[in-house]
């Protein structure tokens, strides 16, 4: 009862907020610890929701039309599938057990999840509502990424520590790349050439080339006054202009800024503890960091390469996606 | 458990391909080319059949497998990873009889080919093997003996030590209670040859930490049957007379690896005072509360295939065996002296749940890496604690640092 009451009371605040979507951006955040999505405003910066969602809401994603938001509630071992418009869990999705991560394919039919528990990638279908296959990769699956022509996948198994490389028409590991320890996430460049690897204990980006699935470089950080055992890589992102890239250092509370063309990190921006995941607005102004040890985001100045504020979320937050 | 999870499904295709080759044969067109092109890496479990006591607490499950459970599940992950690399693992379990012959066994994996094996043996078992001329070239992962000699005076170029060291414990132990200002211990120890290295190492601790063992009392205990049914009052009344007329202290450090009395002492002691050391708050390499740093997932793929929560030992035994399979897939190599080099190189990482990568200490060949301080149910603090500072790594706060050690492995 309270929980409906809670969600109604919710959906009361973010209509009474958000007057006109076409302005403001929306941000979603999901809160590992606290078990629910924070809706935050991206003009009044400040959250207008709090959705109660399944336990340990981690991997989040828009569904093709931004109408729905996926949510991987981990420890309820399924996907959650959050209507934007009511703020209301519509649908709960099959995925294999512990899912963490997962990506939606660019055509938006499909939902790729790493189970971390069983050493899979499922495949689900989403007109359908089912799981579709089951794709053997190393132990530990955890980061997804798909190609911008939707034909591979990449996976990254944080014990086997490789970026597998999955042909998403015969669902075959085509080829797997070792990279450094434990590697959590994985980003395609916008132009699909590269893919990016964050290793969280390797301390390290991994840049891998698609076509000869040669590791081109391995990006480094050194952050003085910071311990370098710290500097732990996670989320990725990379500007729509193929330009900029974004990592987030876990631990040492930065977020790194790389030229993309040279591989050089020219700054370390200051952010809130444990930085884990980002998302950029569609316009790509902004770019946000969950930072999970102080239960806020950071709103990040692309251009100008500045935090611009920090806005308080949920216990533990994770995950974020911006529509 | 669930039987219809998938691991018991992949286990029962296993068997039956296992007969389907016993019946048929193996097919000489096709199985030949895969066997010959996957790297095999045998890796010897050796074990000696020391009876344990079970643990005092009858909530504790007795684990006959434990420490070659561990390992078998590191089997597991490296033929996972193996598989995309063509290395093929395998564990030989060989486990001698309580005082059995050590050279025959050593003589036997030797004559096999096989250079790389976990060592659950006891220290002066453990250095036996280490100087039969039959394992100069072998690869020795100790996952059992603590004793800070093997890692000073006794030290071996062939053993590398993965379980902690008493000193690395004590250190973590003393860290948090020095961080929590609570520097008034006393010490109170069994009388068994484990139970007083334990206390030597706390006494190590606190001078290093410039805390004071404000008194020491040995005691000695008969450890009887693990059920009674009126044994209860009879504890308590031990327990206070034990630690009655003690001068003013801050914590109960217990020195009893021998597991007989520590877990009495909590609740019943004379003044009111928190116990730490073996029992109580421990240092401890895994423990079943770890679930920071992904570690729930080990924890989930041990529980399911072994029906019981993982031991400190056999996280150590995976540690070990990860190890193996970390500088075999790094070098596609199983030459032990190539292995070697990588293991003590810079490069070599392991990732093992503990949020930092772990690497071996070149002088002594031990496996750095966090404590945890766990209380029966819950993770309390990992150590190093915060403010304990090292020029190469803050883990290396804890235990013997190279200058304090007589070891000179790999200079």
């Amino acid at each position: 009862m309270l929980q409906r009451a809670l969600i109604a009371f919710s959906i009361l605040l973010a209509c009474a907020t958000v007057t006109d979507p076409a302005v403001a951006a929306i941000a979603y955040v999901s809160n590992e610890k606290g078990n629910t999505i924070t809706v935050i405003d991206l003009d009044k910066m400040e959250a207008v929701a709090t959705v109660p969602v399944g336990e340990r809401p981690r991997g989040i994603a828009l569904s093709h039309d931004k109408k729905q938001l996926y949510i991987c509630t981990s420890d309820a071992d399924h996907i959650e599938v959050l209507d934007l418009d009511s703020l209301k869990v519509v649908q709960i999705l099959p995925s294999g057990p512990d899912p963490e991560q997962f990506v939606v394919s660019r055509d938006g039919s499909k939902l790729y999840v790493a189970n971390e528990d069983n050493n899979f990638v499922t495949v689900l279908d989403l007109a359908q509502g089912v799981a579709g296959g089951e794709i053997p990769v190393g132990v530990e699956p955890e980061g997804m990424a798909i190609s911008p022509d939707d034909k591979i996948l990449i996976n990254t198994s944080e014990t086997t520590n490789m970026a597998h490389f999955i042909d998403t028409g015969s669902y075959q590991v085509v080829d797997s790349v070792l990279v450094d320890s434990r590697p959590r996430y994985a980003e395609f460049s916008p132009d699909g050439k590269t893919v990016w690897v964050s290793s969280e204990i390797g301390g390290t980006v991994n840049v891998i080339d698609v076509a000869t699935r040669k590791i081109l470089n391995k990006i480094e950080f050194a952050i003085q006054g910071v311990r370098s055992d710290t500097i732990q890589p996670v989320g990725i992102k990379i500007t729509p202009d193929g330009k900029t890239a974004f990592v987030a250092l876990g631990p040492a509370n930065r977020v790194a800024v790389i030229d993309v063309a040279s591989h050089e990190v020219q700054d370390y921006l200051l952010v809130g503890q444990r930085v884990w995941q980002m998302a950029f607005t569609p316009d790509a102004k902004l770019l946000l960091s969950t930072n999970g040890e102080s239960n806020d985001i950071s709103v990040i100045d692309v251009a100008d390469r500045k935090v611009l504020k920090s806005i308080p979320v949920g216990e533990l937050p994770w995950g974020v996606a911006i529509r | 458990m669930n039987h219809g999870d998938l691991p018991f499904g992949r286990f029962v295709g296993i068997l039956a391909a296992g007969i389907a080759v016993l019946i048929l044969g193996p097919d000489p067109t096709r199985a030949t080319a895969a066997e010959t092109a996957a790297l095999q890496v045998p890796i010897v479990y050796l074990g000696e059949a020391i009876p344990e006591p079970p643990p005092l607490s009858l909530v504790e499950p007795v684990a006959p497998d434990k420490g070659v459970a561990g390992a078998k599940l590191a089997i597991g992950d490296n033929n996972t990873t193996g598989q995309f690399l063509h290395q093929n693992f395998e564990l030989i379990e060989k486990i001698i009889p309580a005082g059995g012959d050590l050279k025959a066994a050593a003589a036997e994996i030797a004559g096999a080919g096989q250079k790389l094996i976990v060592a659950d043996l006891t220290a002066p078992r453990l250095t036996e093997l280490a100087d039969i001329p039959e394992m100069k070239d072998a690869i020795i992962l100790n996952v059992r003996a603590e004793d800070d000699a093997l890692r000073a005076s006794d030290c071996r170029a062939n053993v590398f030590h993965v379980i902690p060291s008493r000193a690395m414990k004590a250190d973590a132990l003393g860290q948090w209670l020095v961080s929590k200002k609570w520097m008034r211990w006393v010490l109170i120890y069994g009388t068994n040859d484990p139970d007083r290295a334990f206390a030597d190492a706390i006494r190590r601790t606190a001078k290093r930490y410039r805390a004071e063992i404000v008194e020491e009392r040995a005691y000695e205990f008969k450890a009887g049957s693990r059920r009674t049914d009126t044994g209860e009052q009879q504890v308590r009344e031990q327990m206070t007379q034990l630690t009655q007329r003690l001068p003013d202290y801050d914590v109960l450090v217990v020195a009893d690896e021998s597991e007989v009395f520590g877990d009495y002492l909590p609740y019943r002691s004379w003044d009111p005072r928190p116990v730490t050391g073996t029992q109580g708050l421990v240092p401890t390499s895994w423990h079943r509360s770890q679930e920071q740093w992904g570690g729930t997932q080990l924890q989930r793929r041990f529980t399911r295939a072994f029906d019981r929560w993982m031991l400190e030992r056999d996280y150590a035994a995976w540690e070990a065996v990860r190890t193996i399979g970390e500088a075999v897939t790094r070098t596609s190599s199983t030459d032990p002296a190539a292995l070697r080099k990588y293991i003590t190189s810079d490069s070599f990482e392991l990732a093992a749940f503990k949020g930092k990568p772990l690497s071996f200490r070149k002088w002594d060949q031990q496996l750095r890496q966090p404590i945890l301080l766990a209380t029966p149910l819950m993770l309390v603090s990992v150590s190093p604690q915060e403010g304990f500072l090292h020029e190469r790594t803050p883990l290396d706060t804890l235990g013997h640092d190279e200058p304090d050690s007589t070891c000179r492995l790999n200079p």
